[in-house]
This record gives C-alpha cells, structure tokens and sequence, in this order.
C-alpha cells in the first residue's frame, strides 16, 4: 500500500504548516517531489490520490499539476534518470554529440529506458548551468563539463553501485 | 571597470557559513535597517536606483511603492529564485555561495515592506541548493535574525524555502503565485498586479534573488553611495553570467560601464574565445533578447562604443540593438550555426509555453516544426516569411512575456543572419555537412587584434 513512511509523514505536515491555515494546496509541488522519490521514481494514479487525500483536495487538483511540471514523471523511469540538456548554450558545446553518444552506448532512443531498468535518458531544456556546459541532471545533482570518458566512468559507477 | 559588491566576499573560504559571514561584515546592514523606519529603506532602495535583475529592469524602489496596505490583510515578499532563462545562472551561483547575503536581503526587505512569511521560490532542479538556503536560514534563525520578535524590535519573520517542479514560465511573477499556491504555473491576467492581489490573493512583491541581495550594499553604504556605481539610470554592480564559445565561462560582477569588446576579450572577464576563432554572434541578456552580429555588438549603428548597460545594449531598438535582460550572456564562434541554435531556442520555448494563450502554444511549436524543417535540409524559402509571419503575430499577442520572448530570437535571428536560412534552403545537402562559413558575409565579423 502507498504510504509515506512516519518519520516523512512528519516532514509532509512540516511543510504544510508553512503555508496559511486552508492554503495546504500550496504545500502540493513540495509534497509531491517526496511522492516520487518514496515511491519508485514516478507518480502512479494511487500516489496522486495518496497526495490529494493528505491535502484534503480534489484528485483532479494533483493530475493536473503533476502533468503540468517537466520533473514530475508520469510514467515509468529507469532507476537512474540522465537528464541531459539540449538547449542553446548546452548545444554550443557539443550536447549534441553527448546525447548521441549515450543513445549508442546504453542502445536506447530518447525518453526510453534501458531493458535491465537501469537507465532513462530524458532530453532536457535549459537547466540553468550553461556556464558549465554540456551537462546533465542525475537524482538531484548536476554532473557538469561533460565528456565521452565522463559518461562512461559515470555509467560504470551506476552499473556497480546497481549490483551492490 | 571591476567592482566588488555583491561578490565582495568571494574570495573568503567559508563564507557560506554564518560565523565566516558575520565575522566579515555580514548582518551589518540587517542591524542598521532594524533601527530605520520601514519607509525609509523603501526610501534608500529608491534612491539606489536598484532596477530589477531578473530581466524586465523596473525600478525596485518604484515595485515597493506600489504594495497595497490594506489594514488587517498580511502581505507577503516573494524571492524568485526560478532561474530558466537560457544562458542564466547568476542566482544560482549567488545562493550556493554566497546564502547569507540572499537571506540578510530578505530579511531587511521583509522589515521594509511588512512580511512576516516570505517565501523563496527555487526551480526544483536546483535540489542541492535548497538543503544550504536552509542551513543558512536555520543559523540565521539561532542568531535571532529569522523568527519572533526580530533582535527585539518586535518584528515576527520566518523565511521558507518552495521547490518548484521545472517550469521556465514559473519565472513569471504571476505564474509564480499560481505555482506557490500549488497550481499548475498559468499566468494571471493584468491587473490586479501582484502587488494589490497577489499570493492568496494578499498584496505580494516578487523579486529576484540578485535584486534582494543588493538591498545589503544599499543599506550598507546607502542608497546615494550606491547609485554612484555604473552609470546613468544603470546605478549598482550586474553580475552577469558567460557561456558559450569563450575561454573562461562563469559569473563576473561588472559595474556597467565596461565595454562589450573589453568584456568579451579582457583577461580579467570571458578571456576571448577559444582556439583562435573569431566572433560571429552574442545574446548578451538570455536567450530572448536579440542575437546580435559582432559587428554591432560592439559598435552601436552610430558608430559609438557598445557598453554593458541597459542604455547602451538596446541602442538602435530591435533593428540593430539588444537588451541587457537577465544577463546571460551568450557568445556564438564563428563555427556556430545560427539556424541550430534558434531551432533549440525555439524548441525550448515551445516545451516551455504553458498553452493558454493560443498565438503561443500553437505558433511556438509551429516555429519549432519550420525551423528543424530548414535545419534538416527540407525548408522552402517561403518558410523563412513564414516564421517572419508567425513570430510578429505572437509578440504582444499573449497573456504574460513568454510569447515576446519566444518571438524575438526567431525575428532578431531572421533581421540579421537571413542569408543564412537562404543558404540552408538552397544548399540543403551541403548544410548538413558543414556550417554557414563567416567568409559568406559582406561585413568582416569582429577579429580580435593580433588574431
């Protein structure tokens, strides 16, 4: 059953409390950002309803936010989510060519997920370290200055941590 | 010129942390605006002549007066910390280096305008960066800056962080409340402004994470002292943030009255750009503003110098000139496809259009369809009115500046490398092969001396 756990249960009522007295709606984004990480990576029909009835609103009030906003993924994902971005800045230093390069190595199209489950590569727009680029997002930290050898010791490292 | 204001404590090791801050000046000015009466930071922060850093540059003084104060209704401060625009990353760079001095601008902000709940909305993929807000709000809190009966002067104020979920039009202020209000991130209509109705529909002033943390300095020396950096109605330091075909990619604080050419080329700034190559194109202010040839980008029409300045980058309007908008600034070599690089400008914009207002959500994606259509080989050249024609008929058109600013890249791209579209429709094999060569243009693109 889908539940958050005591301890993140007090977290939820923590970030309810900053909002007003009947403003909890406000409390939604934050909250569902936990939902997703607590259960699987993604936000299933039951999860939403989960969320709806811990803030007392509508399950259309979540649907239509979850759908709305890029990080929440409203279908299955991999265990580990690249997020590589493809904007302007990024593409003027070679995103292109880092995309193509993890679509043939890991022999996925993107928005597709490995078969053993491991990997999801998600295109992704401006994300705000063009200074750095190209980059990706992975979990909640960038990995920045990227390179062939960068992915390959990054995916190495996935692999081996999956194993452990 | 280089200034050091905001960024002053850059060099500092720990300066992220309270004791180091405080030990170096930090809450001094907190200290100072404690004892002023509210309206009379409002007073200094107009006199500063403070203009927005997030990208429209209106004067904040002016925002601040405009907040309703009705007798019972709480009012609230909002810090947008939604950094999106492409090229941008200022704030961010501000927040995880520098959180004290965002929180110690909040807090003399709150005093000023009566906010005892001021939120700071940070886009979700910036994660890591709310764990240190936090930790600089929780020392904050222990040192009796945040919470009840602020160092005694009666003041309740509590500061919260709010994830965000990736949404580039959260960034507008009204879809920014929608958002914090737990909606999907519409943009309201005009007015009532936020300043009358905003957050729950209380009366709320958004501001951006660089413009809260320069109410630190403008306490700190005042306003007049301020206004004394830069030049003309740009008073203050900009930080401005570089990507793209330079040597030394970063966060650079100017004073505003540096040239282009010095910013670009200068050792101390972007340090010229890379492998030898010369200079084809900029977008000094985030995507949306008008990309810009070498050419006039440091010579405005005129034929005077181009400076770092709001005055100066839109000399000429949109024929020949730009805007100093967010300060992101872009820098394309002479190897860059400008058909490229507007298509993912295009894309962008189109992912990123909420879809309420049809002259956006319908003509971003058509842009996007005729541009990767003439990037690929398979334009016409009637598609290059066409995309003359749509843009015009977003810009203007649509509830919030998110039409605008998809529209701008695409006609500025257009007004100023035409013959390169031209040349992709007419050699469409060839352009899949190799760029648009510098060596196409009448106009010799900028060398640099001794190149």
């Amino acid at each position: 059953m889908i539940k958050f756990s005591e301890e993140r249960l007090k977290k939820v009522h923590e970030i309810i409390a900053r909002y007003p007295d009947g403003k909890q709606k406000s409390a939604l984004i934050p909250i569902l950002h936990m939902a997703q990480d607590d259960f699987g990576g993604w936000l299933d029909a039951p999860a939403m309803d989960y969320v709806a009835e811990l803030l007392q609103i509508k399950p259309i009030e979540v649907y239509e936010v979850a759908t709305f906003y890029s990080m929440f993924n409203t279908k299955p994902v991999g265990k580990h989510v690249l997020e590589v971005c493809r904007t302007g800045p990024c593409m003027l230093n070679g995103s292109d060519d880092i995309i193509d390069y993890i679509k043939e190595k890991l022999g996925i199209s993107e928005g597709e997920t490995t078969a053993d489950g491991l990997f999801t590569l998600k295109p992704a727009e401006c994300l705000g370290a063009c200074g750095y680029a190209p980059m990706m997002q992975l979990g909640e930290h960038y990995k920045e200055h990227l390179t062939k050898e960068k992915i390959d010791t990054l995916i190495a490292e996935l692999r081996g941590g999956a194993k452990n | 010129m280089a200034v050091k204001v905001l960024l002053k404590n850059d060099h500092i090791e720990g300066i992220r942390y309270y004791d180091t801050y405080r030990k170096h000046g930090g809450y001094a000015a907190a200290e100072k605006a404690l004892k002023m009466a509210p309206a009379d930071i409002v007073e200094e922060v107009k006199k500063s002549g403070l203009r927005g850093r997030g990208g429209a540059g209106f004067p904040t003084g002016m925002k601040w007066s405009f907040l309703a104060k009705p007798e019972g209704v709480p009012r609230h401060l909002v810090c947008n910390a939604d950094e999106s625009e492409p090229g941008t990353f200022k704030d961010r760079y501000l927040m995880e280096f520098h959180p004290h001095t965002l929180i110690e601008g909040l807090l003399i902000s709150s005093f000023a305008l009566g906010s005892n709940a001021t939120y700071i909305y940070i886009r979700g993929e910036y994660a890591w960066i709310v764990a240190i807000l936090e930790q600089a709000i929780d020392e904050a809190k222990k040192n009796g800056w945040l919470g009840k009966n602020i160092q005694g002067t009666g003041f309740d104020c509590e500061i919260y962080v709010h994830r965000g979920a990736g949404a580039y039009i959260c960034g507008e202020e009204t879809a920014l409340i929608e958002s914090l209000e737990g909606k999907r991130g519409n943009p309201r209509m005009k007015p009532p402004f936020p300043a009358i109705q905003g957050l729950w529909m209380r009366p709320t002033v958004v501001n951006n994470v660089e413009t809260l943390a320069a109410v630190v300095p403008i306490i700190n020396m005042g306003g007049e002292e301020y206004a004394k950096i830069g030049v003309g109605r740009s008073t203050g330091s900009k930080l401005l943030s570089v990507c793209g075909n330079v040597n030394k990619p970063g966060v650079y604080e100017i004073d505003m009255t540096i040239s282009v050419e010095e910013f670009i080329y200068s050792d101390e700034y972007c340090g010229g750009i890379p492998n030898g190559k010369r200079l084809k194109a900029c977008i000094p202010g985030g995507s949306s503003v008008p990309i810009v040839p070498a050419n006039l980008l440091f010579k405005t029409a005129k034929g005077e110098t181009r400076y770092m300045n709001y005055e100066s980058l839109s000399d000429g309007g949109f024929a020949t000139g730009t805007m100093m908008g967010s300060g992101g600034f872009i820098v394309l070599d002479e190897d860059q496809c400008i058909v490229r690089h507007t298509m993912t400008l295009a894309r962008f914009y189109n992912h990123e259009s909420c879809g309420q207002c049809s002259p956006c959500r319908e003509g971003t994606g058509w842009m996007y369809k005729i541009l990767k259509n003439i990037e690929n080989g398979k334009g016409k050249m009637s598609d290059i009115d066409l995309l003359w024609d749509i843009q015009r008929r977003i810009e203007g058109n649509t509830i919030c500046p998110l039409g605008d600013a998809a529209a701008w890249p695409v006609a500025a791209a257009i007004r100023h490398f035409r013959d390169e579209f031209e040349w992709h429709v007419n050699n469409p094999e060839e352009s899949q092969r190799r760029n648009f060569g510098l060596a196409h243009y009448a106009d010799p693109i900028h060398v640099p001396a001794g190149a």
